[in-house]
């Protein structure tokens, strides 16, 4: 039953990659619904064309079960945001496409979200932190970010592939299936039972981070047939995260702000948690953990920033909605975070 | 400290690898930088990164200095406790300096800093970790590099791009509305000790870094 004033909702579409996830704010913060539908290839990492397909598939349903699960009606949505960038192309472009299209047909705005922006924004308000040093850690993307003169500035990230893919590139290597669980994850189980330390290469540069040597390193010392996987894991573990949290608190040192905040798929890992839970303590800052749902790619965080964007009356005409596939996090003028720094 | 015990001393400085000590030493103002352990990290991972940090920082530290580029003197350096005692160099940190500038005497400044990078590179020196709050002013006008340890020895390209990169990186995010013209005069600078053609190619370098498309190519290199 609608009241006469109706709720004002964002309804957020996140299509960077393999999954498709639409989530549902009111203009409060409160999450209504978060629905998503991951394209899991037959083998093999992400084939973009494959995604996209599947993608344009699902859209109409998730989208309605969404919208079902939220309790609203399309007359509540007040605006229609969507993951602009950066991301894989044929991904974008269906979700970009399924926006415009929602839009247009409830006669509401539109707005291009930052995929890393929303990662941070949806972070901050799950944990309530602030004004936080993000470690953003996923299958496409490692970086160290933070607010600073009206936008979030990268102070580090990797030279060449991100961490996560790390992680599943040499999970598959070694022969490790996933069953549903993210390889990553199964790299972490086999990595408790691991005691002893093999040595690899740690590779960081300033605050920026190379994982490739690393990877290749990796991977040649178990062809070689004598070292144990569970202790390979252990070490892969131990020093990927070493690097990591080397670079996240010389952001901290450098930048001097009171909280760290994990995010992306690779936070679910409970030694990465551990760690970076030190570094904070140690230089007198919060830890914050995002929760999963909201630690992976979701339409919650789309639409939450799409809201706070909104309410700084910065949308998207239609003629701007192309997709933007390396955006950059530090391009953007993020004047709405502004609020909560000082 | 053990290894200069009975001194005055007093934290200058906590890093985020190491704490920084001014002390005084045969009658001298030095500076005593302590790589202290980390216990987030395995100990084999932390030994290893704090010995060969120290030993290689004081090694480059020198090395820099023959290149004519001023470092620190070092008077020395224990391995075991991953510590190294230097000259104290006194003045404003050029990340603090800078903003204090008008833009004549900031493009002058920067201009330097570029020949003394370029005369590093030439000399097969990696920085490693180029920076504002690791180049102090001196009052004579010299521009001292400090925080040599994540530094390497090797004239590879991508080693100067990543160098360079990082400078600029630093600019853009602590420096950032006077990035654009700093890094310029950074890379008239660097040009004049190189040469153009040299200068060029790691130029294009740092193009072809920051153009990685670290989303994609990251995938699809491993992947397909
Ligand atoms: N427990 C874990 N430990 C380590 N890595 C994990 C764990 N769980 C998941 N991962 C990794 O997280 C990554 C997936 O993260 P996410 O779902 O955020 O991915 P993505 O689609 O790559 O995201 P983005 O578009 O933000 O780059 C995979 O690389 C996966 O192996
Ligand atoms: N020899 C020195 N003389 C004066 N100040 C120094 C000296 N060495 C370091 N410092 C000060 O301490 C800070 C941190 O030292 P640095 O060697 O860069 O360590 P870190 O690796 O922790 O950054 C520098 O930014 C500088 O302000
Ligand atoms: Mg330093």
């Amino acid at each position: 039953m609608q009241t006469a004033k109706s709720k004002q909702v964002c309804l957020g579409i996140e299509t960077t990659a393999d999954d498709f996830g639409v989530g549902i704010l009111d203009f409060e913060g409160n999450v209504l619904s978060n629905v998503s539908n991951a394209f899991i290839p037959d083998r093999g990492g992400i084939h973009p064309r494959e995604a996209a397909r599947h993608h344009a598939v699902v859209a109409g349903d998730v989208i309605s079960l969404a919208i079902q699960k939220a309790n609203i009606w399309t007359e509540d949505i007040a605006v229609v945001a969507f993951s602009q960038g950066p991301g894989l192309g044929p991904c974008l472009r269906t979700g970009a496409t399924a926006a415009r299209a929602l839009a247009a047909y409830c006669e509401v705005p539109l707005v291009g979200v930052n995929h890393c922006i929303a990662h941070i924004e949806i972070g901050k308000l799950t944990t309530e932190a602030q004004d936080p040093v993000t470690l953003y850690v996923s299958g496409g993307n490692t970086m160290v970010s933070a607010f600073d003169a009206g936008r979030y500035r990268v102070f580090g990230e990797t030279l060449d592939i991100a961490v996560g893919n790390c992680l599943d590139v040499f999970a598959r290597e070694v022969g490790l299936r996933s069953d549903g669980v993210p390889l990553g994850a199964v790299v972490e189980q086999l990595s408790r039972r691991g005691k002893e330390f093999l040595d690899l290469p740690y590779s960081v540069k300033g605050m920026d981070l190379s994982f490739s040597g690393l990877l290749t390193a990796a991977i040649s010392l178990y062809r070689k047939g004598t070292v144990d996987l569970e202790n390979l894991c252990y070490s892969l573990q131990e020093t990927v995260f070493s690097m990591l949290a080397e670079v996240t608190e010389r952001a901290l040192a450098h930048v001097e702000k009171r909280e760290v905040l994990l995010t992306g798929g690779v936070a679910a890992n409970k030694r990465l948690q551990e760690m970076l839970k030190a570094v904070a303590d140690e230089h007198d800052s919060l830890f914050c953990g995002v929760p999963k749902e909201y630690a992976l790619d979701n339409g919650a965080m789309i639409a939450w920033t799409g809201i706070l964007k909104f309410k700084e009356g910065l949308t998207t005409p239609l003629a701007e909605s192309f997709v933007r596939l390396k955006w950059r996090l530090d391009d953007e003028d993020a004047r709405w975070a502004a609020r909560n720094v000082g | 400290m053990k290894m200069h015990g009975g001194l005055q001393e007093m934290l200058v400085r906590k890093g985020a690898e190491a704490s920084l000590f001014l002390e005084e030493w045969q009658g001298n103002q030095v500076i005593l930088k302590h790589r202290i352990p980390k216990k987030y990290r395995h100990p084999q991972i932390d030994g290893r990164i704090r010995s060969y940090r120290t030993l290689h920082e004081s090694q480059l530290l020198h090395e820099a200095k023959v290149a004519g580029v001023p470092t620190p003197v070092i008077f020395s350096v224990d391995l075991h406790e991953s510590k190294i005692l230097m000259e104290f160099i006194e003045g404003p940190r050029v990340k603090e300096l800078l903003i204090t500038l008008s833009l004549e005497a900031r493009t002058l400044l920067c201009r330097q800093i570029g020949r003394m990078i370029g005369c590093l590179h030439k000399n097969h020196i990696i920085h490693g970790d180029l920076t504002t709050s690791n180049m102090i002013l001196t009052g004579d006008g010299r521009v001292v590099f400090l925080d040599f340890g994540l530094g390497e020895k090797t004239a590879a390209l991508e080693s100067r791009g990543v160098d360079l990169h990082l400078m600029k990186r630093a600019f853009q995010s602590t420096h950032f509305r006077i990035a654009e013209t700093c890094f310029a005069a950074i890379l008239e600078g660097y040009v004049d000790v190189l040469g153009k053609i040299l200068a060029n190619r790691v130029v294009k370098k740092i193009r072809e870094i920051e153009l990685r498309g670290r989303y994609i190519s990251g995938r699809s290199e491993h992947e397909h």
